[in-house]
């Protein structure tokens, strides 16, 4: 009998997580934009979940590791963020990434993160689609090489 | 007592560990080449190298050989160029400020110096820019480690780490570095720049980790036809700037400072 008791109220309690779980999944926002290529890839250059906890420490080693020891071409350069998740407007206009209402600019308001890094950082791409960055990020999600053969040179190429 | 030419001795130790490193990398571009063996275009077409992956290391030194003989009067194409590769053209006048005033306080890379000397009346030119020194003063006065010297003998500074106190420009013997006073709009990617931190020449740093050959100025003035300008490894025997710093007589800016500077001037 007790044991009963106890199968019934684990059994529920079990449903009832689930159910919640659901419920919490659907709650997420997404930050995604809309005309981005981002927003035609499945994923983003680490699983969604990890991105979201702990983009700001891999664009923070990054960044030593290129300006202190010029590592160059990998998945976490700030660069590569603004090329993948940058949207366009009807005119092909990039909008400004840290906006309120683009990818970084939307998730940060809504958590309160106040940001001075595209005061000296581009915050619309400015040089080619196969920078190197973006072809890195690229090969980390298995895509294999950007279309393109055309190399600019990485500085100041394209204004 | 320190060795003018450290950076031409020091080379000699190296030759070895650069002879395999060069043999490293013929065998990596073999490799490359190999791998997209039907695409002869795609082979053509990426003249330069991959982007570095390896920490930057002290086998090499960058540096400048300037041929003062052969920069010529009125020519600025150095000047030019460096401010087109690094966004500094982009920079605009604060309607409240005078001309004048902007001429003085807006951020230059290299300046073109003009020198008479009063007895012969002989005048040189020369292109001025941080002249990468091995020791250098702007690092030992800076307080938050912002100011540094990269591995390869580049000096620069981390933006993220500047406080924008000034002591370094201060400190530096050649005026070489500049002060961003406003907030600036549109920067290159690959040069970011803002208000409250301190710059100078980086010896085109990106280009450096992107394995292209040249900077920016030396690029420019080869394309004059004047050549007054050569980059190279100061620390590889066999590089054009080490058979060049053999043969003309060239000389650091203040040497009596012993800074053992990575730009050398012939002709001064
Ligand atoms: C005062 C100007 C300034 C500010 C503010 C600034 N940076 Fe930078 N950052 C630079 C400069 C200059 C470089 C060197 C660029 C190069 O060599 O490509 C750089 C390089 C980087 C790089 C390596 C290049 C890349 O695109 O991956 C990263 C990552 C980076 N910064 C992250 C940040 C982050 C994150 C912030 C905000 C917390 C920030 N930066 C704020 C000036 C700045
Ligand atoms: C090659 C394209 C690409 C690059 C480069 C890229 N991302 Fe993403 N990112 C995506 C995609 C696609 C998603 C959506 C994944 C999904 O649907 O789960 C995403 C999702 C995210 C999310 C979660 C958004 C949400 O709605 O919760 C964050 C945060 C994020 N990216 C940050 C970054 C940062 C920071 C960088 C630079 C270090 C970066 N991304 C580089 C493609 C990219
Ligand atoms: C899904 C929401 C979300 C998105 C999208 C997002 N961020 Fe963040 N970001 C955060 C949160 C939350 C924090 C604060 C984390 C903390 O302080 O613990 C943060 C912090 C940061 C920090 C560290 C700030 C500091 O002062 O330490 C950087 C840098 C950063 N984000 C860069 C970016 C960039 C660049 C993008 C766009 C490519 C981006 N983030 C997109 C949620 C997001």
């Amino acid at each position: 009998m007790a044991k009963a008791t106890v199968r019934t109220i684990l059994l529920v309690g079990l449903v009832w997580a689930l159910l919640a779980q659901t419920v919490l999944a659907e709650e997420v926002r997404r930050y995604v934009v809309e005309g981005s290529k981002a927003a035609e890839l499945d994923a983003c250059v680490e699983p969604t979940e990890r991105m979201r906890r702990m983009h700001f420490e891999f664009i923070k080693h990054q960044r030593i590791a290129t300006v202190h020891q010029g590592i160059r071409g990998t998945k976490y350069s700030l660069a590569g963020c603004v090329d993948c998740h940058i949207s366009y407007d009807e005119q092909r206009q990039p909008q400004p990434i840290d906006r309120p209402d683009q990818f970084c600019g939307a998730c940060h308001a809504y958590a309160a993160v106040d940001l001075n890094c595209f005061d000296c950082h581009a915050s619309v791409p400015n040089r080619s689609e196969d920078s190197p960055e973006a072809q890195a990020a690229h090969q980390a999600l298995g895509l294999g090489p950007l279309g393109s053969l055309a190399q600019t040179h990485a500085g100041g190429g394209e204004r | 007592m320190k060795d003018e030419n450290r950076a031409t001795h020091e080379s000699t130790e190296h030759r070895g560990i650069d002879k395999e490193r060069r043999a490293l990398i013929g065998a990596a571009a073999g490799v490359g080449a190999a791998m997209v063996a039907p695409g002869v275009v795609l082979h053509a077409v990426q003249a330069q190298a991959d982007p570095r992956s390896e920490p930057v290391t002290s086998d090499v030194r960058w540096g400048l050989v300037i041929d003062t003989a052969k920069c010529a009067d009125g020519c600025s194409a150095c000047v030019d160029a460096c401010n087109e590769e690094n966004g500094l053209d982009l920079q605009t006048k604060p309607g409240r400020e005078s001309e004048e005033k902007w001429d003085r306080q807006k951020a230059v890379w290299i300046r073109k110096v003009k020198l008479q000397d009063n007895q012969t009346g002989r005048i040189t030119n020369l292109p001025m820019m941080c002249q990468h020194c091995e020791d250098p003063p702007c690092v030992d006065v800076c307080p938050t480690g912002a100011s540094f010297k990269r591995a390869d003998g580049i000096v620069m500074v981390d933006r993220h780490l500047c406080i924008g106190c000034r002591y370094c420009m201060m400190a530096c013997p050649y005026k070489a570095r500049s002060f961003i006073h406003e907030d600036l709009e549109g920067q290159l990617t690959s040069v970011p720049r803002g208000k409250g931190c301190v710059e100078s020449c980086n010896l085109c740093a990106h280009r450096r980790d992107y394995g292209e050959d040249s900077t920016a100025c030396a690029d420019a003035c080869a394309a004059e036809g004047h050549n007054a300008i050569v980059f190279g490894d100061l620390k590889d025997p066999n590089s054009i700037i080490s058979q060049l710093l053999k043969e003309l007589s060239t000389r650091q800016i203040r040497e009596d400072l012993e800074l053992n500077t990575g730009v050398r001037y012939a002709g001064v």
